[in-house]
């Protein structure tokens, strides 16, 4: 490989390059983008399949038929009740149709969307922090996001859901801003800093959060507390997915319209710049969009941590770095993720329900520590 | 000390640094730096650290705005590019660059391909085909599907050049590219560089390898330019001297006709600053 480089300088300007016509070796990674287009299609059958039999699940034995009668016929869908697929129709009764359409479809879609938008989330900071640590929950953003909706709630502003989810918005932001001045040291992000400016801001944002709920003293008082910590999906309606489904789609078409970009930074900022890439204006733009994405989120959920650290890395284990893949995927994975966690945490111990964030924890904390050793996280 | 003595050749396709400075906190870094690069010629920038080598490379790739003056690349200021322009343009390679992801070989050289796609654009056959010619420009085709962390240092920075290769340049930026390597992968390195044929300007540490490699060298001492010229013409013992505090004797290359240099161990009494270093050379 390294034959002694002629240092004869006239005689090395002579050598031709090789001819353009190269031997075509199928890389892995280029066999990887062929079959994109299949795993980002199995994993939205995945997803559909989840939402259908996760419906059943629970005290009501409801069939994935029954389930698949109600969708479509609420939708106007009926032509795609085949039976040879074995679709066919099955009407149920009044009180399992409203069960079914007014209970578990709004629960399962809104662990589905909060799933998948906290997973896009991790993924957009992990790359633009360049901290394979980052997430909504670790670095104090959630935290942040309930606390401004509490705030909004408590203050009596109004508004409903998009008066609390502005206020969340607003609260991750602030969180998000204090985090990035606080981890930084001389100029540059560390992620270890950085993470544990998050746990500061997080924790005094918890605490807040509590103390502003507590004072309050409503009745709820107790379970508030729990439901803008820990997260729950109990209280998921149709009315409450509004927001946050129309923020969601809006941030996935501006983060998969940036895909290639955000593979720029696969070296670094200075790097991104050179290949033309507008570092400052993306960064900015990309992470209100990963504030305003939490707050939304936050505010119909409450915060759910581990799932934007859990399942970009799974998912990048999986399919490798590009983001052209990893975000979609991210996304659809997260929704089948956040959707299984849920129908366990409100199934298992039935009647009683586990909060959701206790299951994300549960299986969120070994990737976490699995994340900490092998990417040996920079200091 | 000498100076340029070339007639400007700036609208021709070459590099000029007119008057750049920078200054950081009132410290002054970088001081009215003038500098040529003729087309298609290795500039070398030379300097001990700290001499403010770096940042004027950071000025001309516009990672740092200058204070003041302009760069010029075949008359065009490059200030008044979009930065997507700016990438077709001039490619860099650091020193060093590390990531934890885990891209392939081809992954990382078809970055190159960044500035000339948008948004939605996946690679073109296009793309692929130039990736693949620069992989097997630094004879690293075999390499194309291995996985960035698994290379060693010297098929890293091969890899880079790759990559800037891919983005077309006008004129390639690199930053101490042979610094970590060792000296058989340092050689091989520049010898690609060389045949690449492009308008480079290189800062390098090691005199040596600048006086075999370079067409033009620039040496720079606390942020200002203290010579310019050939390599036989700048590489001298009174600059060496001067700007490194080191002694050495300049010979010629047996092979290649270019300045050789032999450094002298420092006298054990000017070990420290090197500032009183008395002068043995002949």
């Amino acid at each position: 490989m390294n034959s002694a480089p002629a240092p004869g300088v006239a005689a090395d300007r002579t050598t031709t390059p090789p001819a353009g016509s190269t031997p075509s070796p199928l890389p892995r990674s280029r066999r990887r983008m062929l079959g994109s287009g299949a795993i980002v299609a199995a994993a939205v059958l995945i997803l559909t399949g989840s939402i259908l039999v996760a419906v059943t699940l629970g005290q009501a034995g409801i069939s994935v038929r029954e389930v698949w009668t109600v969708m479509t016929d609420r939708l106007g869908l009926s032509f795609l009740q085949v039976d040879t697929l074995g679709l066919g129709a099955q009407h149920p009764s009044d009180i399992r149709a409203d069960v079914i359409w007014n209970m578990r479809l709004p629960r399962t879609l809104s662990a589905a969307l909060i799933g998948a938008g906290l997973a896009v989330v991790g993924a957009i900071m992990q790359t633009l922090t360049r901290n394979p640590m980052a997430d909504p929950y670790l670095l104090g953003i959630s935290s942040g996001a309930s606390f401004g909706a509490v705030m909004v709630i408590v203050a009596g502003i109004g508004g409903g859901l998009f008066g609390v989810s502005l206020g969340a918005f607003g609260g991750a932001l602030g969180a998000f801003m204090l985090v990035l001045i606080i981890g930084q040291s001389s100029g540059t992000l560390t992620p270890v800093r950085m993470i544990l400016a998050g746990v500061a801001i997080g924790a005094l944002c918890s605490a807040l959060t509590s103390f502003v709920i507590l004072w309050v003293a409503d009745p709820h008082a107790t379970q508030d507390v729990q439901f803008w910590l820990s997260g729950s999906l109990a209280a998921s309606r149709w009315s409450s997915l509004q927001i946050a489904s129309v923020v969601f789609v809006a941030a996935l078409l501006l983060f998969l319209w940036n895909a290639r970009t955000l593979n720029a930074f696969t070296f670094g900022d200075d790097a991104a710049a050179s290949l033309g890439v507008d570092v400052n204006r993306i960064r900015w733009l990309l992470l209100v969009a990963c504030a305003l994405l939490t707050g939304v989120l936050v505010a119909v959920s409450g915060s759910i941590g581990f799932v934007g650290l859990l399942l970009p890395h799974a998912v990048r284990f999986l399919v490798g770095p590009d983001h052209r893949l990893v975000l979609p995927l991210s996304a659809l994975l997260g929704g089948v993720f956040l959707l299984w966690v849920d129908t366990v945490a409100r199934t298992v111990f039935d009647p009683r329900e586990l909060p959701v964030g206790v299951v994300t924890a549960i299986v969120g904390v070994p990737a976490f520590i699995w994340v900490l050793r092998k990417k040996q996280v920079r200091g | 000390m000498t100076t340029t003595a070339e007639p400007p050749t700036a609208t021709s396709g070459g590099l000029r640094v007119d008057d750049v400075s920078w200054s950081v906190k009132g410290t002054v870094i970088v001081d009215g730096i003038e500098l040529q690069g003729r087309p298609g010629e290795i500039t070398g920038l030379l300097g001990p650290n700290g001499s403010g080598k770096t940042t004027l490379l950071r000025a001309i790739a516009r990672l740092t705005r200058p204070d003041r003056g302009v760069v010029l690349l075949g008359g065009t200021d490059l200030s008044s590019l979009r930065r997507r322009d700016l990438a077709r343009k001039l490619a860099v390679v650091e020193q060093h660059s590390g990531t934890d992801l885990d891209v392939t070989v081809l992954d990382v050289v078809l970055l190159g391909r960044t500035p000339y796609r948008s948004a939605l654009q996946g690679d073109s056959e296009h793309d692929r085909v130039l990736a693949l010619d620069a992989l097997d420009q630094v004879d690293m085709l075999d390499l194309a599907g291995r996985k960035w962390t698994t290379l060693s240092g010297g098929e890293k920075q091969r890899v880079q050049l790759a990559r800037a290769l891919t983005q077309q340049p006008a004129l390639l930026v690199l930053d101490e590219p042979t610094n970590h390597l060792d000296i058989a992968h340092a050689l091989s390195l520049l010898a690609l560089v060389r045949h690449a044929g492009l308008t480079t300007i290189a800062a390098l540490h090691d005199l040596n390898l600048a006086a075999m490699f370079c067409d033009h060298l620039v040496v720079l001492n606390r942020g200002r330019l203290v010579a310019a010229g050939a390599p036989a013409e700048v590489l001298t013992p009174d600059l060496l001297r001067e700007v490194y505090e080191v002694d050495a004797d300049v010979s010629r290359h047996p092979q290649t006709g270019r300045p050789l240099l032999t450094f002298h161990p420092p006298s054990p009494r000017s070990n420290g600053t090197g500032h009183t270093t008395p002068g043995v050379a002949t």
